[in-house]
């Protein structure tokens, strides 16, 4: 696909799998929504499944004007080669000039498939999204309502600012957490595509044998406040304080890399690029050194409170509060005052 | 039955080492001061390929894109054991953004599948500069080939299907995918074997002909560009006939199509950099004392923070 279609719709490539609609598809949609209006095209989501009709409904309240939804019965649980057969199909027919996916195990596995099957530009990871102009230095052309797709890159220590210029779609993926979920309105209307995909059974030669989920134990970015621990703590008994910090302020308890990797808390707890992205309004680290990775997930908190012993670590640099000194001492003097006053 | 085995296998900046020292005053970070390595993942990719032939016979070939210093991941790939490597190298692929690349390696398996048909392409999930993780799935879209990512383990590989736990983020699936097949492998998949001492004194010297170009040039300052030619001829050819020269192949060499290389090739175009300018905004410092600790705290409940 080379030719820019300027009309063509934003799509949002929706996730569902075994009957569950990813939350991210839902924050796509919120950010969706502020690029087709910008544009003056229609939000379109694409959703394949077993079952879509409720989903369906869903997208729509979320912000979709339109839904394109594929049903088939060995779609339920996601495998890379149909979904994208079907979606570079869909994408070829209709040609969108925007395209995102969740930055997801999913959408990250599907989104470079499709497009280098329609042989489209695709960026990883975009934590914003917008539109603007762009003069290309190379040929001084000048273009119009391009996607800006804004992440970040070098382990988190640069912030780089991506065009397609002239091969469309435009296409990228979003990272989970870092766009606002919308508020749905169970009064919107759109226009609902239902369609059964043309799949072979070829299409299937990968079979999946065994498939297991693990319930997340703790929702993260669901959490006003997070107290979060690093190696600086020093071992899983002196994680307690941690926790005792969290029951405190009724916060959930989060945990860098490393100390996830010394088996003081579960994976489900980690913060940062290979955790969890998220944005409380309190982010308290506590032995948290801040490596990029780490930071990459937790920097766009409100307020940021660091307790380290060195004061060189680069947390303090996105802290607005830091407090230099030893944590076995600091974390029970701020219990105690929480405790006082509330 | 025996296996030809691909991995694909790239040299990154250690990204993952910036401490204090390697950030500027300004708080950006110096680049240029980061050494380059192997890339964290592909080494497991290399480790379980292997594995793989340890098991069940075959050949590993690592193959890289990039400038003539990056033979160096192919010398460590040597070290610890694979049979051949090959540096693609060629100023036309400069700028080649995921897509770009992705059909330029593809186009250097199907050069590898000239000799013998290709089983299995291995690749580390992601490169820790760009973080993307696309290159492997374009790679083997573009290869036609099935893809399963994020993988851990291989279980066997039997009647032409290949066996293989793959973690899905949330959870794990095992999946028996058709061959031949690319996998992506992750830091959970088999811990990399240290490099051989025995191995490393002998292909410590082993070079491909763009970097004796550049030491040759280097040693021989002012020389006419023929006299470095024949001394480049020269260095190449003993060390051929010792078996340490790393072959090097352009795009001619592996008919790569230019409109689909480098620049050109590229539909994404880097519009801005910044650098991330650690400061925060509004800073306070707080003793650790009793008192000051407190006054935080009490801060925080006033600006609603907290309750």
């Amino acid at each position: 696909m080379t030719e820019p279609n300027r009309k063509g719709d934003v799509w949002v490539i929706a996730e569902q799998n075994d009957g569950q609609l990813h939350d991210v598809s839902l924050e796509l949609l919120s950010k969706g929504r502020q690029l087709a209006d910008t544009l003056g095209v229609r939000l379109a989501a694409v959703l394949l499944g077993a079952k879509v009709q409720e989903h369906a409904q869903r997208l729509v309240q979320h912000g979709a004007d339109t839904v394109l939804a594929g049903e088939d019965n060995r779609l339920g649980h996601y495998q890379t080669n149909p979904f994208a057969k079907v979606v570079a199909g869909l994408v070829q027919k209709h040609r969108p000039q925007i395209v995102i996916f969740g930055a997801t195990p999913v959408g990250r596995d599907l989104a470079p498939r499709v497009a280098s099957a329609v042989r489209a530009g695709l960026t990883a990871d975009c934590t914003d999204l917008d539109i603007g102009e762009h003069v290309e230095p190379h040929t001084n052309q000048k273009y119009e309502n391009l996607l800006y797709q804004i992440r970040p890159a070098f382990g988190g220590n640069i912030i780089a600012t991506i065009v397609n210029p002239e091969r469309w779609p435009q296409m990228a993926t979003v990272r989970e957490g870092v766009m606002r979920m919308p508020e749905a309105d169970a009064k919107r209307r759109g226009q609902i595509t239902r369609f059964t995909p043309d799949l072979a059974a070829s299409d299937f030669a990968l079979k999946i044998l065994e498939h297991q989920s693990a319930v997340r134990k703790v929702n993260l970015k669901a959490a006003r406040i997070i107290v979060a621990g690093g190696a600086g703590v020093g071992s899983k008994e002196n994680f307690r304080l941690v926790w005792d910090l969290a029951n405190a302020l009724g916060a959930a308890a989060g945990a860098s890399r490393a100390a996830v990797d010394s088996g003081w808390i579960d994976k489900d707890h980690q913060v940062g690029q290979t955790g969890t992205t998220v944005r409380p309004a309190l982010y308290i680290a506590i032995g948290i050194s801040g490596a990029v990775q780490h930071r990459a997930g937790m920097s766009e908190a409100q307020k940021i409170v660091a307790i380290n012993a060195d004061p060189k670590a680069p947390i303090f640099a996105v802290a607005h509060y830091g407090i230099v000194g030893d944590l076995n001492r600091v974390v029970p003097m701020m219990i105690d005052a929480i405790k006082k006053r509330v | 039955m025996p296996y030809n085995l691909v991995v694909l296998v790239k040299q990154v900046p250690d990204t993952k080492r910036i401490t204090g020292e390697a950030m500027r005053d300004d708080g950006t970070v110096n680049r240029g001061a980061l050494p380059a390595i192997f890339n964290p993942e592909d080494l497991h990719a290399l480790e379980l390929a292997l594995q793989l032939r340890e098991r069940y016979g075959g050949r590993v070939t690592a193959i890289t894109m990039g400038p003539p210093q990056a033979c160096q991941v192919l010398r460590d790939s040597l070290e610890r054991g694979v049979d051949e490597v090959v540096l693609i190298t060629d100023r036309r692929a400069a700028a080649s953004d995921t897509l770009a690349t992705s059909y330029i390696l593809s186009c250097a398996v199907r050069k590898v599948a000239e000799k013998a048909a290709v089983d299995l392409v291995l690749c580390g999930r992601q490169a820790i500069d760009g973080d993307t993780a696309q290159v492997p799935p374009q790679t083997a879209e573009k290869l036609g080939w099935p893809q399963v990512t994020y993988v851990e383990s291989v279980e066997e590989i039997a009647g032409g299907r290949l066996r293989a736990k793959r973690s899905t983020g949330s959870g794990w699936e095992r999946v028996e995918a058709p061959m031949p097949c690319l996998l992506t492998v992750t830091d959970q998949g088999p811990e990399p074997r240290p490099a051989s001492a025995k191995r490393i004194m002998a292909i410590k010297r082993a070079r491909s002909r763009a970097e004796l170009q550049g030491e040759v040039a280097a040693a021989m300052p002012g020389a006419t560009p023929e006299a470095v030619a024949a001394e480049v001829e020269k260095r190449a050819a003993a060390l051929a006939a010792r078996g340490f020269l790393i072959p090097q192949w352009t795009l001619d060499d592996i008919r790569a199509d230019l409109q689909w290389c480098g620049r050109d090739g590229s539909p994404t175009k880097v519009k801005r950099i910044q650098s991330v300018i650690l400061k925060g905004t509004g800073f306070k410092k707080i003793e650790p004392t009793k008192e000051a600790v407190a006054g935080m705290v009490h801060e925080l409940i006033e600006d609603h923070t907290i309750g």
